[in-house]
């Protein structure tokens, strides 16, 4: 199986890269409208067709991407490291703060996922400017989908007080903030590198899901989710087939991430 | 005898106290946060009304005191509490009905899709796990592992769109959603659970596959499968959004949507509490059943 990883990874490598080169090798930007050519069909000069709009879709196809795969990732790292400090420090210390730490995880893992991130996102005003829409949408991410993370980074962080690792440090005399930094912290790499790679194609799918129900990225910015609406237009498969390039972008992405991430790591 | 049958009741009834104590700590707190966050929201107490120029300083003030919207925020907790101990959720401020009315009226929707989904859901996925683990071959495992995993990589939302477009029933979506979480856990409990030593002397003694995975495997992955059971009632209700906004079912998940476009904080926290008192009841059931089966294998 290890060259279907390498292949995972290296599909992903190429579509970061083509994103991150959009200003290069996208034919136009993704705001332009070709005001001549609304809604036309793919062609030598827009590979994908324009929108409604006359906004080329490669275009806003690359763009798009690049939002998701800088964001989510952005996002993985905030919610990830709130776990390493939320469940480090309960598993490092035990008692009352563990049980404290545990109990507000269970509340939050409660809360069906969308209908915390709507609550949440509706709190905030919605008319935004489109670049603070992403800062909102991927900070919530990050800010909320920090407590699976933390139940596990909690696990660990107790196994590893109580292994021979810890106690060796303590017959040195490494005790308090020197044991965590020198000792745990540096054992809690593998779990948090793993928590990172099976958050990205959650908060990728988060955000179209978001996105399509108009509360996530803001127009005119486009982003996986935000193309993804067009499919509403659609009445039969056949009819514009070229709509469903982001989705089949989405869906080989996220299944590359779900490769690259071990099984076992996903499913327990 | 008497104390022999007495003692797994009581510890039952202290178990079940703890988990309703808890479930009340977690509604407080979680009504609290929400509390609190509509009361300092941006635009919290303000009122189109309040533009008229017509109105004096001491009009608009008298509006906003009509409205509570100097209300601290000790004193809206508790007026939210003594409200809801009464049994009133409040009004919502975009439809301009009482909550309990609007939760009454699209409730059995969503409990119809979430329910239908999470029927299909577990019998598609707990059935083609059982087939991956028991089949010799591997091809039902392969093909059902590829189809979870495609599933598992497309946003609920656009399964809801592509459902519009072939104009198929939208409550099936909600199935689809739990079905790939479904068959990946249960298929690694199960094949984990089939990997046991007394899994492989059943078979040594020469016991068929449906007596072997009855008998031997579902008994021994049956707790965290019941864990996994209360877990998904949460997936189910997340998925209710996407579906229920896209497909047009008039349930609580389009209520959900409708209240955070329209910015209507009470009905959206109030919404937000009480999908969350279901998943806790459903974990805590959960919990609570798959109990004395661990306790029994221990």
């Amino acid at each position: 199986m290890k060259w279907v990883r390498r292949g995972a990874m290296a599909f992903l490598v190429a579509v970061f890269a083509a994103s991150m080169l959009a200003n290069f090798i996208a034919p136009a930007s993704y705001a332009y409208q070709f005001r001549e050519l609304p809604d036309a069909a793919p062609s030598s000069q827009h590979w994908l067709g324009t929108d409604d709009l006359g906004r080329d879709r490669l275009s806003r196809l690359l763009y798009g991407t690049r939002v998701s795969l800088l964001l989510a990732p952005a996002a993985a790292l905030v919610s990830c490291a709130l776990a390493a400090a939320i469940g480090g420090a309960a598993g490092f210390a035990g008692g009352w703060l563990e049980s404290a730490v545990m109990a507000a995880t269970d509340l939050v893992l409660s809360l069906p996922w969308l209908f915390l991130l709507i609550t949440v996102r509706a709190f905030l005003p919605l008319n935004v400017a489109p670049i603070a829409s992403v800062a909102i949408t991927f900070a919530l991410l990050g800010c909320l989908g920090w407590a699976a993370a933390a139940r596990v980074v909690c696990a660990d962080a107790r196994t590893l007080k109580n292994s021979e690792i810890a106690l060796l440090a303590r017959a040195t005399g490494s005790g308090g903030l020197r044991l965590l930094w020198r000792h745990m912290v540096p054992n809690l790499k593998p779990v948090l590198y793993a928590q990172f790679w099976i958050s990205i194609p959650v908060f990728i799918l988060t955000e179209a899901n978001l996105s399509i129900l108009g509360l996530g990225v803001a127009e005119p910015l486009p982003s996986w989710g935000g193309l993804l609406r067009e499919l509403e237009d659609l009445t039969s498969f056949s009819a514009q087939p070229w709509l469903f390039a982001p989705l089949i972008l989405l869906v080989l992405t996220v299944s590359c991430f779900h490769v690259v991430v071990r099984e076992e790591e996903m499913w327990g | 005898m008497g104390s022999v049958v007495g003692k797994p009741r009581r510890r039952l009834v202290r178990k079940l106290s703890g988990h309703v104590a808890r479930i009340l700590v977690v509604l407080l707190a979680g009504g609290f946060l929400g509390a609190t966050l509509v009361r300092l929201a941006p635009g919290y107490g303000t009122n189109p009304e309040e533009l008229d120029s017509r109105l004096s300083a001491a009009s608009i003030q008298a509006l906003r005191q009509a409205r509570g919207a100097n209300e601290g925020l000790a004193s809206f907790y508790a007026h939210y509490l003594e409200r809801l101990v009464r049994g009133g959720l409040g009004e919502s401020q975009t439809l301009n009905e009482p909550v309990r009315q609007l939760l009454a009226e699209r409730f059995p929707e969503t409990l119809q899709s979430v329910g239908l989904g999470l029927a299909l859901g577990w019998m598609a996925g707990l059935a083609l796990a059982m087939a991956a683990v028991m089949s010799r071959t591997g091809i039902a495992g392969v093909a059902a592992g590829l189809l979870a995993s495609i599933l598992l990589c497309v946003p609920a939302a656009v399964l809801a769109l592509l459902f519009v477009i072939v104009q198929a029933p939208g409550r099936l979506v909600i199935g689809l959603i739990v079905f790939p979480n479904i068959f990946h856990y249960a298929r690694n409990l199960l094949a984990r659970a089939a990997a046991m030593p007394h899994v492989l002397t059943a078979r040594a003694k020469g016991l068929g596959n449906a007596r072997v995975l009855l008998r031997h495997i579902l008994p021994v992955a049956a707790p965290q499968l019941l864990a996994l059971a209360g877990v998904s009632v949460s997936m189910a209700f997340a998925a209710a959004i996407p579906v229920e906004v896209l497909c047009d079912l008039p349930g609580i998940g389009q209520l959900a949507w409708k209240a955070a476009m329209g910015r209507d904080l009470p009905l959206l926290v109030n919404l937000t509490m009480i999908v969350t008192l279901i998943t806790l009841v459903a974990n805590t059931v959960a919990d609570l059943v798959a109990q004395p089966r661990q306790a029994g294998e221990a």
